[in-house]
């Protein structure tokens, strides 16, 4: 019999019972929960007159409704100004007062966006299955875990049973073998393998990324790579557990200590692929073939190199895709042949459940240091993803650098990501972001969003155009 | 949940890959707490030509003509016809709300994204995948065809044009009678409590650490 691959093991490891027709019952270890995706999973419980099947599973924080304005914040939830925001945030508080369900309010120095919080706390572990009404829950995969987004009404299944039924996914393995150049980080690889299998191309599929490059990633540039899994279509991304998997949960507020330490890490170890294990789909890509990238239209998939062109709809003979290339040209204002240098930028935002972690920031800033924002652009702003994240910035003196480059310096949440909150473009701006969805409309009303790595939206904000960072002294 | 047997109803086309759930639904949108009253902002940013902002007076805004649901051929439409990887991005389950809230009871598409296959079931919304060639077919049947209908039975498994041509969908059996009979998912769980205990039982015997952290 053939060998087991990552996927297969975290799923026989919380199968409660199987169908025969391949429906599961499997359990869930760790929800989290926000306030969009929440109240009416909450609303069913009460109705239902249920309760949580278990408390000490699940951990809840407001991200992607609150103010990142620092005076806005101050006046704690109380003074959130768009009022239908602020009722969704005091239904999360009261929602988690009333069941009790534990929370980082929207002050607390451990708030943040679920997807940076999750495993800053070392709440969600290697070998879990974690869920969370949100579609980048595939980031927590990074630590070799079962992790995937949930609608609403299997948020409401999971607090109600501590299960979901699900049929099992298919495996698939992308491995991405050499070295990584010089200023190419875990974005652009990420960036490059959906423009390489499609945002359909995972669809049905659990990915697992393997290869030295990948191995290479920190951790941090690890869930970078498996947040962005579900816009290659695939529910959950993960990556085997290694040393750096262990050390970076050692001493965490929820990570076990002393004895169960030992017992967890020894039970981590085991976290990877058997070697003769078989996956249904297995794809090589070559690290070295990875330049930066920029994404030129209103899916992940269209992207192409800095150094790249926007590609002309009429070389494409298959009519769908060339009518959808037609379209995405237009809503993003560009011509076909266009270099990607050339593109006009009006905002800069550097944040997300993609790219708001320590290190991005760190990389950012070593761009920006001592240089100033370019007087083309209209708006630079950063926003970390935690309170922690945006604590330990301040600690090492980031703030100061991006401040005097005339960065903004913001208070965590999802802000600009999706523009739930005042933080969006205007119609038809264009924006380097670090975020995730460069879908119409995702960043505010008939705002184009480019999604490029920290370093190279940084670079983007000196220069107020896309720029090669590795041309840059010092950078690369 | 709703039950789903069978419908015979007017067919609206979509005609691009790839929608995603923020073109199906707005994400102001999702600020409201509720689970009803999304249809009126279904597909808003295509529908409408301003910005659309919740507790707007919807009756009052100025529809973009060019939008296939504002046409008046399709009004009433409760099959939405569409392209690839369709519901794909976000997990929202919102988009599934509106499409039903709007009216619509099935979508055929050539492929679905899997969050938004799985929230359909749900809420009473069928997704039902045909061949590209059928897809493209039907498009044009429906272009050239003002009234046009498709029967769509979830008993029989297919899809019945009004020239009698019938069309095999796949449908997983448990979701099937689950949508049939309108069964909440969550009563039929916890009747395999024992089950679960069970198992939380041996998880804390082998990884002991996944209980009681968070208090
Ligand atoms: S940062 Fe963006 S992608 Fe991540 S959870 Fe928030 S809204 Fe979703």
């Amino acid at each position: 019999m053939a060998g087991k691959t990552l996927y297969d093991k975290l799923w026989d490891a919380h199968l409660v019972s199987e169908r025969e027709d391949g429906t599961a019952l499997i359990y869930i270890d760790r929800q989290l929960l926000h306030e969009v995706t929440s109240p009416q999973a909450f609303e069913g419980l009460r109705l239902a007159g249920r309760k949580p099947w278990r408390l000490d599973t699940n951990l809840a924080t407001p991200d992607h409704n609150v103010p990142t304005d620092f005076n806005e914040r101050s006046s704690g939830v109380a003074g959130i100004r768009d009022e239908i925001s602020r009722i969704q945030v005091e239904t999360l508080d009261a929602n988690c007062s009333h069941f009790g369900v534990r929370e980082f309010g929207m002050n607390d120095v451990n708030q943040g966006i679920v997807h940076v919080v999750g495993p800053e706390q070392g709440a969600t572990l290697p070998g879990m299955t974690i869920v969370c009404g949100d579609s980048h829950t595939a980031t927590h995969g990074a630590m070799g875990s079962l992790a995937f987004g949930i609608g609403t009404s299997e948020v409401e299944h999971v607090l109600a049973t501590q299960c979901l039924i699900q049929r099992k996914m298919k495996n698939m393995r992308i491995r991405v073998e050499g070295e990584l150049g010089a200023g190419v980080t875990a974005k652009d690889v990420v960036l490059y393998i959906i423009g390489h299998i499609g945002t359909a191309g995972g669809t049905g599929y659990a990915i697992e990324f393997a290869g030295s490059a990948i191995q290479s990633l920190s951790m941090e540039g690890r869930m970078t790579v498996c947040n962005m899994a579900i816009e290659a279509g695939a529910r959950a991304g993960m990556v085997a557990v290694d040393e750096k998997t262990i050390e970076y949960f050692h001493g965490r507020t929820f990570a076990p200590k002393a004895e169960l330490w030992d017992k967890a890490a020894q039970a981590w170890r085991e976290l990877y692929s058997d070697d003769d294990a078989e996956f249904d789909q297995d794809i090589v890509l070559n690290a070295a073939d990875i330049q930066p990238q920029v994404s030129w239209g209103t899916s992940p998939e269209m992207v192409t190199d800095v150094n790249g062109r926007v590609p002309d709809p009429a070389s494409y003979s298959d009519e769908n895709l060339r009518k959808g290339y037609q379209r995405a040209l237009e809503y993003m204002g560009l011509k076909a042949n266009q270099a990607i240098t050339e593109i006009p930028l009006d905002r800069v935002f550097i944040g997300s459940c993609t790219n708001s972690r320590i290190e991005d920031l760190r990389a950012a800033a070593v761009v920006v240091k001592g240089r100033k924002v370019s007087s083309k652009l209209k708006q630079a702003m950063v926003v970390p993803g935690s309170g922690l994240v945006k604590q330990q910035a301040e600690q090492e003196g980031l703030d100061l650098i991006f401040r005097d480059a005339g960065f903004e310096w913001r208070e965590p949440g999802c802000s600009m990501c999706l523009a739930m909150n005042a933080d969006k473009l205007g119609q038809g701006e264009h924006c380097a972001s670090t975020s995730n969805r460069n879908f119409e409309g995702r960043q505010g009303f008939g705002g184009r969003t480019h999604l490029v790595s920290p370093a190279m939206a940084a670079a983007a904000a000196i220069e107020g155009h896309f720029v090669d960072i590795r041309t840059w002294e010092g950078v690369a | 949940m709703k039950a789903f047997k069978e419908v015979n109803g007017l067919v609206a086309p979509i005609d691009r890959a790839n929608v995603d759930t923020d073109m199906i639904i707005p994400k102001q949108f999702l600020k409201s707490i509720k689970r009803s009253g999304f249809g009126p902002n279904l597909f808003d940013e295509l529908r409408y030509l301003d910005e659309g902002q919740p507790g707007m007076d919807n009756s009052k805004r100025p529809l973009n003509p060019d939008f296939v649901l504002n046409q008046s051929r399709y009004q009433g439409a409760e099959i939405l016809l569409a392209r690839r990887n369709f519901g794909c991005g976000s997990s929202r389950e919102h988009a599934p709300w509106a499409l039903e809230d709007f009216g619509f009871r099935a979508v055929i598409a050539p492929s679905f994204a899997d969050i938004f296959y799985n929230n359909c079931f749900k809420n009473g919304v069928l997704p039902i995948v045909l061949d590209e060639a059928v897809v493209d077919k039907l498009f044009t049947a429906v272009d050239q065809t003002p009234g046009y209908r498709l029967k769509v039975s979830l008993e029989k498994q297919c899809v019945e044009t009004p020239e009698g041509e019938q069309f095999d969908f796949e449908v997983n059996e448990f979701r099937k009678h689950c949508l049939i009979n309108g069964l909440d998912d969550i009563g039929l769980t916890l009747q395999q409590a024992d089950a679960i205990r069970d198992y939380e039982k041996k998880r804390l015997q082998s990884a002991p650490w996944v209980f009681g952290q968070i208090q």
